[in-house]
């Protein structure tokens, strides 16, 4: 009997093993970061787009709104795609659109802009991505919507049908 | 018409294991001798594999969208060469090298076995073929490379251009040969556990497996290696990534069995190492197979996700691994006079070292590799363990292992007394002295590395001293230790003396410090067969009024869209001259990449001499006989 | 003897610094440390992401405001999560990770101690 435990001992560890494989196997391996909700928002100063003015974070998120913060490029695809439900969410009384220009180039951010429209109320520009870094933020488009100075939803990625419809309920 | 072959020739592979399954049981229960005609069968399989490999590789060639693996990895502009490549540069068409691996290895078995007995020999051809006909249904049933899609595109999604390499057209096959040849080790062990053949004369025989597989694996690794350093630009040529991870764990077990093979020849102790390696080994090629496919494990490397591939590959896996349990505990047989018996101060116990280091090295890998899969599930918290991690556990524990490598060998089998020699003291001393100066004026860690790189150096004089005493008798053994310890003193070297100049640049711009002057001169275009090429020129002076000049490239591929940076290379026996150029988003400047890299000559250099040792060591057997 | 061999291997762990050539250049080290999250398993040194690039920048602007080394992997931490780290730090999740090849070379060590090895007799 004895020298059948160190046996049954090694099934038992390899069916163990088993086990968290065929589960790990079910979890995606992309990795999301723990989206910083109920975080705060960090506080920034940044260039106006377009000018040379600069504008805090306080002076942006200063109402008792919604806002809707959403990094976006002219060079990227997807932010093309995710543009009209932005246009559709402009027209929402209860929140504010604030764009975070992403390492992009003004003329042709402005080309985007008057091309598709522009949903912003406020447009800060990133020229090196480390804003975007303070956000959390590693990609465009990424949007973040804000209550009281506090991220309470966070999107990596396009906006669409879904998401416009579940922002639309968080703001009601 | 090719993949229509293809498909054909693979289900008629299949059948013929079931085939070959009959007649093998037949004759291991009967009392004639061993059938030939088992062994026909078994070559008939090995080539309906190889004409179901040829279909996959002509459909590639003419560029035959209708198969949805060419489709997928493949496109009309393509150069001949990478597409013949791309058959198995993707999931399915890998697989299907796999299997034409294991069905030459367990022909070539047979034919090369005559001497052995017939029941080892079928019991093995059946462990074989039960890892067969588990690859054949997987592929059949998830991964054909012969799907047929319908309407026909018209062109293809190409293959990854950091794909298209001379070094990764040759990686895999010669990476298989010995990671999946490792797989005849394991068929013979469990056999001969089964039959209790374990013995000096079945040590002889497997060896040779043993070294074809391992000089194999150490190869594959090395292009791998290389491959990495040339094309993926960023100068180094090991990152601990998962899939690199995952080659070095079998090649560890394989290194680690073939020394206890070599006990094994001469005393029958260690059996019990020899079994558990034998099935470690590829049982750890199995696993890695799992992790880099299943798409369980982020890496540089993986192939197309798939959990319903990743759940067939583990349950298959496990199969193995309960199986081979099974028949370790129940069939094994442990020498019992022989345990214990082993006098401190021998080869044995110097073996028993070695061992006990690999072993832990290779825990260290693969406790890196899966613990962060273990913790997710278990806290749902994901960490990433990286090269800090591999290097704070693994470099304290070369020190002992480098000077046990310098003594072990030159200690008798059973018994030796300890008679201290001159020369292994005085050059304990010089490397130490040596080691001294040179770390001494750089600004790193003084202790560590000095222990380190002395270590490094007291294995390289010693085995430099047994290859001009001892000429013939321990050549092979000489060679691959003086290589390994070439190999970590090229690495230390390269750590300790790379340098490098990161900057951006305009065209025309020059870069100044104390020692470079690096002046961007111009850009040259051209257009290539499926990209746009834009090469760099660069003046780079160094202190010494030395000019090089430097072309890194960028290229603009049209299927699929995507920019790579071509680093350009300048090597000489001394050193590597490394430079890349790369895009900054929006603006007209380049960041500009400028390496110095010694040694990196002497570490490929290095692992084609450790490879060479067991070359050796294969034909030295042969003529020994 | 061996009881020596354990200490001084453990003292080295302790004190471990790691082996680069570039240890003057503390950049260096906490970018090679640091993981690139858009690319397939690449530091944020390898990689020529934009990503990684803006990242670098803020790793230089964190070194020149005069925050050490751990406040840059804590700062980083808190924005992204753990995974960003390549060096697992020595927390109560990873406990397993680091000692446990540790306890195993040990326990190998004692077994083939006593299963095959005699004293000089």
């Amino acid at each position: 009997m004895k020298d059948k435990i160190f046996p049954i001992f090694l099934i038992i560890i390899f069916l163990i093993i088993f086990f968290i494989f065929y589960n790990g196997l079910q979890n995606s391996n992309i990795y999301t970061p723990k989206t910083n909700i109920e975080k705060n928002i960090p506080s920034f100063k940044a260039k106006i787009f377009n000018t040379d003015d600069n504008i805090s974070s306080e002076e942006i998120f200063k109402n008792d709104k919604y806002y809707l913060m959403n990094i976006w490029a002219s060079w990227c695809v997807p932010c093309r795609d995710e543009h009209p439900f932005l246009m559709n969410l402009s027209n929402e009384k209860s929140i504010e659109i604030i764009g975070l220009n992403y390492k992009d180039d003004v003329v042709k951010a402005k080309k985007f802009l008057s091309e598709l429209n522009n949903p912003y109320n406020k447009i800060v520009f990133d020229e090196d991505g480390t804003l975007s870094i303070e956000w959390g933020a590693y990609g465009v488009p990424e949007s973040f919507l804000i209550y009281n100075n506090k991220v309470i939803k966070k999107i990596i990625g396009p906006i669409n049908e879904n998401l416009l419809l579940e922002i639309k309920e968080l703001i009601k | 018409m090719a993949s229509l072959i293809g498909l054909y020739a693979l289900i008629f592979g299949l059948c013929f294991s079931f085939l070959i399954v009959f007649f093998s049981v037949k004759n291991f229960r009967n009392i004639n001798v061993f059938d030939n005609k088992i062994i026909f069968l078994t070559f008939l399989q090995f080539f309906f594999v190889v004409v179901s490999f040829l279909g996959l590789i002509l459909s590639f060639v003419v560029s035959d969208f209708s198969n949805e693996t060419v489709f997928n990895h493949s496109h009309t502009t393509k150069p001949l060469f990478y597409k013949i490549s791309g058959t198995w540069g993707n999931h399915e068409g890998s697989l299907l090298l796999w299997l034409l691996v294991l069905t030459l290895f367990i022909f070539l078995f047979l034919l090369k076995s005559k001497k052995q007995t017939k029941q080892y020999r079928i019991l093995t051809l059946l462990f074989q073929q039960i890892i067969i006909i588990g690859f054949f249904i997987f592929l059949i049933k998830t991964s054909n490379p012969f799907n047929y899609i319908f309407p026909v595109p018209d062109e293809g999604l190409g293959l990854n251009p950091i794909l298209q390499d001379p070094a990764l057209a040759i990686h895999p096959p010669i990476l298989y040969l010995g990671y999946v040849g490792s797989s005849i080790i394991f068929s013979s062990t469990l056999a001969a556990t089964s039959l209790n053949y374990i013995s000096k004369e079945w040590a002889k025989h497997i060896k040779q497996w043993v070294l074809v597989s391992w000089i194999f694996l150490t190869l594959g690794i090395l292009l791998g290696s290389i491959w990495a350093y040339y094309e993926l630009g960023w100068g180094g040529f090991w990152f601990w990534d998962p899939v690199e991870n995952v080659s070095l764990m079998p090649w560890l077990a394989l290194t680690t069995l073939l020394h206890c093979i070599l006990v094994l020849e001469k005393r029958l102790v260690l059996t019990s190492w020899v079994v558990i390696l034998s099935i470690s080994t590829f049982t750890l090629s199995m696993c890695g197979t799992f992790l880099v496919r299943s798409g369980i494990l982020n890496s540089v490397h993986t192939f197309a996700n798939d959990p319903e591939r990743g759940l067939y590959i583990l349950i298959f896996l496990f199969c193995l691994i309960f199986l081979s349990l099974f028949i370790f505990f129940f069939f094994h047989k442990v020498e019992k006079k022989n345990i214990g018996n082993f006098f401190w101060l021998s080869k044995e116990t110097s073996i028993l070292i070695n061992n006990w280091f690999m072993m832990y090295f290779l825990s260290v890998i693969l406790i890196g590799t899966v613990y962060p899969i273990f913790l997710e599930v278990i806290s749902s918290d994901k960490i990433s363990v990286g090269p800090p991690f591999y290097n704070k556990l693994i470099i304290p524990f070369l020190i002992p292992f480098l000077l046990a490598m310098a003594i072990g060998p030159k200690l008798n089998w059973i018994k030796s007394e300890l008679k201290i020699k001159s020369y292994l003291i005085l050059f304990l001393l010089i490397s130490l002295l040596l080691s001294i100066f040179i770390i001494k004026s750089l600004n790193i860690n003084f202790l560590l590395n000095t222990i380190l790189v002395t270590s490094a150096f007291y294995l390289f004089f010693i085995t430099s001293r047994d290859f001009f005493i001892k000429k013939f008798k321990f050549f092979s053994q000489t060679i691959a230790h003086f290589g390994f310890s070439l190999l970590i003193l090229s690495i230390l070297f390269n750590n300790i003396f790379s340098t490098e100049i990161i900057t951006n640049l305009r065209i025309g711009e020059t870069f100044h410090d104390e020692k470079f002057k690096i002046n961007f001169e111009n850009i040259e275009k051209r257009n290539e067969q499926n990209f746009k090429s834009f090469i760099g020129k660069f003046n780079i002076e160094n202190f010494n009024g030395n000019v090089e000049i430097l072309r890194p490239e960028l290229r603009i591929y049209n299927q699929p869209n995507i920019v790579t940076s071509e680093a350009d290379i300048k090597t000489n026996l001394l050193t590597d001259k490394f430079m890349t150029m790369n895009l900054v988003q929006n603006q007209d400047y380049f960041n500009i990449r400028y390496q110095i890299k010694p040694f990196m000559f002497w570490i490929w250099f290095s692992v084609l001499l450790i490879s060479f040792g067991g070359i050796i060591s294969l034909f030295q057997r042969r003529y020994e006989r | 003897m061996k009881i020596l061999k354990y200490l001084i291997i453990v003292y080295f762990i302790l004190n471990f610094n790691f082996l680069n050539a570039e240890e003057v250049n503390i950049q260096n080290k906490i970018t090679k440390n640091l993981r690139c999250l858009i690319c397939q398993g690449q530091s944020v040194y390898d990689s020529d992401s934009e990503f990684a690039n803006s990242l670098k920048i803020i790793v230089k602007q964190k070194l020149i405001e005069g925050k050490s080394e751990k406040q840059i992997y804590d700062f980083f931490e808190n924005k992204y999560g753990k995974w960003i780290l390549y060096d697992p730090k020595f927390s109560k999740n990873t406990y397993f990770l680091w000692l446990l090849p540790i306890f195993l070379f040990i326990i190998s060590g004692l077994i083939i101690f006593k299963l095959f090895i005699i004293k000089k007799n």
